[in-house]
């Protein structure tokens, strides 16, 4: 499949002589949702706006479509909307207004119906003739986003959509983001909530210190790199892990209280029947028994330690 | 899309028209008021005691010279502001992601300033008709020289407002520059009134051929010929229209 986005070799020095991104590669599939996960100051916000034509890159082509971003800009740019990290919006202009200025602005004319439509799915349409500086903060973010879909774009950036947002509006934006997917958009996220990305990211790219460190399918990322765990909570508290059961390398948490088995969650053979087993005939009795997955979060702090 | 984006063009001059609009107060009431100020003072109770300039008496004299003082002003503060104010608020990233030329960015901005300059420049002229007598030679020349200077230095504007970094030097260049220049540049008087070496000094103050060209137009006369402030105009708008180029070539405070 032919890719939207196609990012090669792209290095950024800032005049500070900062290295923001280095020779980063990245394909976006069509209609994909891509979340961008990474550390403040990783280069999740610089790679964004290199892309979208707010930054100059150092070095590097950028392909949108087929066109280049940097030779043949407008055709570029006509094809994607940003949402900016920063609430940055004309505090004296009206909901409407803002938004048929942003539309205009993408070379587009005027298109009521549609304006509506967005309006609506972004429960703004009550406050169209109000006055941007009288909205609240999450009423603010919601018009950035009314504004980036304006000029019905093919690919959304979303830098950090539910930084400073309520529970309640977090789960709203997940559910626009995904009807925007089911419409064909391509969307591409950044975050730190992890959350975030494991709720509805189809792939996953993974950016530390400027260097993509990898970029895989989601579901395939937590497979490989998940781990499970079993913790047995003992009637009786143990000072340490009792001798025969070195073969599955238990530890024990909670003062004494938890037998804790780590195992990898694709082996044909877990071990557990025959931990199970072998506690039984050393007499070691437990009241509960849990077993979890590692999360995203997890995997991801693994890795940005690990370089 | 190729060609031109008259959409976003549009949706940036109606954007910089509407901000005129909401503070139309301001932007009105303040030129109107201080040149019936300037026509109270100098054309009425001073004006009385200065001689006649030419054949022009000194209140209707001013006028070209007021309209001007005013009209390089309010081109520098509006199309700076509009340009600087983005980038304070950080609104400037759809600008700059936005599939929108440097050069449509700057006819949309620049287009805005100059219209607002122009308009004010007319009811500046409208209202020095209440307090003294009106002649204009060649009225096609004298809109022409108001179009030119407003744009030439809305363009002048839009560049201090990419270079500012701040508001303090938003104001620097029209508080300390431009104002000097056009009281120094016979906008109250002609410089064949100075003696020498200030004359000859005076020669090389751009504003003198502005205002020069633009009493032209009134009265048939001016402190130099036609032609050279018509050169001096169009060079002016040139070398800006160069400048702004450059800054979109490079990026200059615009871009990282």
């Amino acid at each position: 499949m032919q890719s939207i986005l196609s990012v090669s070799q792209v290095s950024k020095t800032y005049a500070s002589g900062q290295k923001a991104l280095e020779h980063v590669d990245l394909e976006i599939r069509r209609g994909e949702i891509f979340a961008l996960l990474g550390p403040n100051g990783a280069g999740k916000t610089t790679l964004i706006s290199i892309i979208c034509g707010i930054v100059t890159p150092s070095s590097g082509t950028i392909l949108v479509d087929g066109h280049n971003a940097i030779r043949h800009p407008r055709e570029a740019r006509s094809r994607i909307g940003l949402v900016p990290q920063e609430l940055s919006v004309d505090m004296f202009e009206t909901v409407a207004a803002t938004m048929r200025f942003s539309r205009g602005l993408f070379g587009k004319a005027p298109d009521k119906a549609h304006t509506e439509q967005v309006l609506r799915d972004l429960s703004l349409w009550d406050k169209r003739d109000a006055k941007i500086m009288e909205l609240s903060g999450g009423m603010k973010r919601r018009v950035l986003i009314a504004k980036a879909l304006s000029h019905e774009p093919d690919i959304l950036f979303l830098d950090e959509p539910t930084a400073g947002v309520d529970v309640s509006l977090r789960r709203d934006m997940w559910k626009l983001i995904g009807s925007l997917r089911a419409r064909g958009v391509t969307i591409i996220l950044t975050t730190h909530y992890i959350e975030e990305a494991e709720e509805m990211a189809d792939r996953v790219g993974v950016i530390n210190k400027g260097q993509l460190l990898l970029v895989e399918d989601k579901a395939a990322l937590m497979k490989k790199l998940g781990k499970r765990e079993m913790d047995l909570s003992l009637v009786e508290p143990l000072s340490e892990v009792p001798a025969g059961l070195e073969e599955w390398h238990l530890s024990l948490e909670d003062e004494g209280h938890r037998l804790r088995y780590v195992f990898d969650a694709q082996a044909e053979r877990t071990g557990i029947p025959s931990l199970l087993r072998k506690l039984g005939e050393l007499g070691i009795a437990f009241k509960d028994l849990d077993t979890s997955k590692s999360s995203l979060e997890d995997i991801f702090v693994d890795l940005v330690e690990k370089r | 899309m190729t060609g031109i984006n008259l959409h976003g063009i549009w949706a940036i001059y109606r954007f910089e028209m509407a901000r005129t609009l909401r503070t139309l107060w301001q932007s009105v009431a303040t030129p109107v008021i201080t040149t019936s100020l300037y026509f109270i003072v100098f054309g009425g109770a001073i004006g009385s005691k200065i001689d006649a300039i030419g054949d022009v008496n000194y209140g209707s004299f001013l006028v070209p010279g007021l309209i001007m003082l005013t009209l390089l002003t309010q081109s520098i503060s509006n199309a700076s502001i509009g340009i600087y104010f983005p980038k304070f608020t950080g609104t400037i990233f759809e600008l700059l992601s936005a599939p929108i030329s440097a050069i449509e960015l700057v006819v949309g901005y620049v287009g805005a300033a100059a219209t607002k300059s122009v308009v004010i420049g007319l009811i500046i002229l409208i209202t020095s008709a209440f307090f003294v007598d009106l002649r204009i030679d060649h009225p096609v020349a004298m809109i022409a020289f108001l179009v030119l200077t407003s744009v030439a230095f809305s363009m002048f504007g839009f560049i201090i407002g990419v270079w500012a970094k701040g508001f303090e030097q938003l104001s620097f260049v029209p508080a300390l520059l431009i104002t000097p220049l056009t009281f120094l540049g016979g906008a109250f008087y002609s410089i064949d009134m100075l003696p020498e070496p200030w004359r000859t000094v005076s020669l090389f103050n751009p504003v003198v051929y502005l205002v020069s060209g633009f009493r032209w137009s009134f009265f048939g006369a001016g402190d130099v010929s036609v032609g050279w402030s018509l050169g001096v105009t169009g060079f002016f708008l040139l070398l800006c229209l160069g400048l702004i180029v450059a800054i979109f070539r490079t990026g200059y405070r615009l871009k990282n």
